[in-house]
């Protein structure tokens, strides 16, 4: 019987075994890394500033994508819901990717402008106070905690390292573009230099208490520029990938 | 089957197979309690109580690692140390010291990893959530535990490793592979627990995806078939039913597997031609599948007179129709047209827990019932009447899961993409949230029944390990009664 060789000998089973479940992963996963046929050309994609990732993290820290999801499917239905179907693209800059797997909540790739600033920050707060059948858990402790992003710049130099093609400056100026984006105009920042570093990024206070910077205005600063970077206007499905 | 025999039977580490029984048990009463906390909380979101540790987003990690890693890896690591000593009549490669390291490490590892998620430091990939330096502990632990199983292969007294040890084998070194692959992160500070990933977006939700459905087909599904290779046969007291298709099955099965990830990704922007792969690779998938549900079947040929009168084989058989229902159910949800309706919704939760609750679960229990007597030394479990207890409240509870969450999942799918006669869409969104109330409330009460056999179990281990006999009436062997 010719299994027998398997059945003898320890290190031809398993090297068997690693050749055997190797070679789905390798033919699903390698081609993927050639970009031309993986990400659409689109216009306007730029990499989170300093502010959006902080609340990034926050949104993967308190386990949103285990009721949200952040992809949107190319249905007739979907698109009329949350806006146009999620391109590669989009979500190029994004470790880790937050897709999700279930909408317990509705999907959030596009939320951003679809609410203002004060809806944001009084639903997180009290989903039920703005939608009675929400839910969603109530988070108040984010709008008290005040955000320290001292090490903004190793997060961004870490970002450059896996692939986010973060400048010099940008990553230089890490910790002040984070204040200056959280303060606005009523800061002392120079709110110009930082819009040309992130274009289309939401300035201001976000949380209703300009005080201080709290958990609360990253993660909305997240949530109100999530979907709205590419520029629709410009970009020809037919020209894309598929 | 290979018997360590009277002459020369060696003196084999069950001390190492006790701490796992009991650590799974006791874990896996933990995973079930937070699930049922969990799906409250979805039909109660007051629960929720507004505290950073305890809302639904850092719970639902502590549920999962709980029952897939905390109950399920300790089932693996404990039952595959029993089965290979026994299938090679050798004592476990490396000494006792060895096995405690792993015993100890993979505990810690369960600890690291939840108080992690409690306290808000998760990869947020699932499945996959513990941090770098979780994932370091865990890959040595791992290794040092491929050296225990593999060496006790090496140093086999058997001719031949026996079909359980193949599985097993296939589960250790697939799985070591997925997590290294997928849990490639750099940190921000060697001081700091947070980290990023090196693959972005579309690459690595399919590194992922590609992780994720093999966890449930090398954790939950090749090492299970492993446990399913040895103890329906030794529970029966028959041969496995066919060994040429245990061949057949093995390699398809760990083949076909792997391709099968891109399923979880139907219509988002990963590219089609992976789509269409995954989809097509995981309705192959059904035929080993049963493949192997044959197998676990057919072993009982002759004896399914004894499903009467063994509750323990009840569970063992049970489980294995579970997994048939699933493995069946799960290439039909890959299917792209299914799959567009049934993804994003509680289909998908419900298709898992037939397989996690029904197949891993059941499964576990069965080898647990036949572990406890004979690692202790009893002559009989406490009460076999306390067995078949949990098996009709456990299968109650999983009959209210699976069925809530299949009318749940199937009425939210439909909701979502339904127009009026004006040509818009007819439910907002949160429409669809109200409709669901009821059916959580019914899955909560089904993972409460499940909990609750669970404690039926645990009685049971106790009194049994404690030495007591319960007095009640002994189940009669129909068969032979009426023979004689
Ligand atoms: C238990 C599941 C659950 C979790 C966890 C959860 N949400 Fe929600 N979320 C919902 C539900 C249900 C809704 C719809 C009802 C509502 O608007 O509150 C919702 C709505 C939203 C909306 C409004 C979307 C829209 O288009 O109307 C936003 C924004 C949002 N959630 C953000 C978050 C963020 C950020 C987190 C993590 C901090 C989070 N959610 C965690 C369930 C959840």
């Amino acid at each position: 019987m010719k299994h027998e060789i398997f059945e003898t000998n320890v290190i031809v089973l398993a090297l068997a075994i690693v050749v055997t479940i190797s070679i789905g992963g390798l033919v699903q996963i390698v081609p993927l890394y050639t970009m031309e046929q993986t990400f659409e050309k689109v216009e306007g994609m730029r990499p989170y500033s300093p502010l959006e990732q902080a609340g990034r993290n926050i949104y993967i820290r308190e386990g949103c994508y285990t009721c949200h999801s952040q992809q949107i499917r190319p249905f007739r239905d979907e698109v009329e819901r949350y806006g146009h179907y999620s391109l590669a693209a989009e979500s190029m800059y994004d470790h880790p990717f937050q897709w999700g797997s279930k909408r317990t909540g509705p999907d959030l790739a596009r939320v951003g402008g679809k609410y203002s600033n004060a809806w944001h920050a009084e639903h997180m707060i009290d989903p039920r106070a703005v939608v009675p059948e929400s839910v969603m858990p109530h988070y108040p402790f984010l709008a008290e905690k005040e955000l320290n992003f001292d090490d903004a710049s190793a997060h961004l130099k870490t970002l450059a390292m896996v692939g986010v093609p973060y400048s010099e400056e940008q990553i230089a100026k890490a910790v002040e573009d984070f204040t200056v984006q959280a303060q606005g105009e009523d800061g002392e920042g120079d709110v110009d230099a930082f819009l040309a570093r992130y274009p289309k990024a939401a300035i201001g206070d976000f949380d209703g208490n300009p005080e201080k910077i709290t958990e609360l205005d990253a993660l909305i600063s997240y949530l109100q520029m999530l979907g709205t970077l590419v520029d629709f206007t410009k970009f020809k499905p037919e020209l894309a990938r598929r | 089957m290979n018997q360590a025999t009277a002459q020369g039977a060696p003196e084999y580490n069950e001390d190492v197979v006790k701490l796992f029984t009991l650590a799974a048990t006791f874990w896996g009463v933990i995973g079930f309690l937070v699930g049922v906390i969990i799906a409250f909380q979805l039909a109660f979101p007051a629960l929720n109580l507004g505290l950073e540790w305890t809302t639904f987003g850092r719970l639902r990690p502590v549920h999962t690692s709980a029952v897939i890693f905390a109950f399920g890896g300790n089932i693996m690591l404990g039952t595959s140390f029993y089965v290979v000593q026994r299938t090679c009549r050798q004592t476990l490669f490396g000494g006792k010291g060895l096995a405690s390291t792993i015993f100890w490490g993979y505990q810690i590892f369960i600890v690291m990893a939840a108080l992690g998620y409690v306290l808000g430091i998760t990869q947020g990939k699932e499945y996959a959530e513990p941090e770098w330096y979780v994932d370091l502990w865990l890959t040595v632990v791992w290794v040092l535990y491929l050296v225990a199983f593999a060496g006790t292969l090496m140093t086999r007294r058997e001719s031949h490793i026996y079909v359980a040890n193949w599985f097993y084998l296939a589960f250790i070194i697939t799985v070591a592979v997925l997590h290294i692959v997928n849990n490639m992160t750099i940190p921000v500070s060697f001081l700091g627990a947070k980290s990023y990933t090196v693959g972005a977006g579309v690459q690595d939700a399919m590194i992922q995806w590609w992780y994720g459905h093999n966890a449930v087909g090398f954790f939950l599904t090749a090492g299970f078939l492993g446990l399913m290779y040895y103890f329906i046969p030794k529970q029966a007291n028959r041969p496995v039913y066919s060994y040429r298709l245990s061949i057949v099955h093995f390699w398809s099965l760990i083949f076909l597997y792997i391709w099968a990830g891109p399923h979880h990704l139907h219509y988002t922007s990963l590219p089609d031609w992976a789509q269409t792969l995954g989809a097509t690779f995981s309705i192959m998938l059904w035929m080993p599948s049963w493949g192997g549900m044959i197998n676990g079947f057919m072993t009982l040929s002759g004896a399914w007179d004894k499903l009467r009168t063994d509750p323990v084989l009840r569970f063992l058989i049970a489980a294995v129709a579970f997994y048939g229902m699933s493995t069946f159910e799960g290439p039909a949800m890959s299917i792209k047209a299914v799959n567009s309706l049934s993804h994003y919704t509680d289909w998908t939760v419900g298709h898992v827990h037939s397989g996690a609750l029904g197949w891993v679960a059941f499964v576990s229990f069965g080898a647990i019932y036949y572990l406890i007597p004979k690692l202790w030394g009893r002559e009989r479990l406490y009460s076999l009447r306390f067995v078949t207890y949990h098996f009709w409240i456990a299968t109650l509870g999983i009959v209210l899961y699976i069925t809530s969450m299949w009318i749940s999942g199937i009425m939210q799918g439909l909701m979502w993409r339904a127009y009026d006669q004006f040509g818009f869409l007819q439910y907002s969104f949160i429409e669809t949230v109200e409709a669901m109330h009821p059916y959580y409330v019914i899955r909560a009460f089904g993972g409460v029944l499940f909990l609750l056999g669970s404690l039926f179990m645990v009685w049971n281990i106790i009194k049994t390990i404690g030495g007591a006999q319960r007095d009640e009436e002994a189940y009669e062997d129909v068969h032979h009664a009426v023979a004689s």
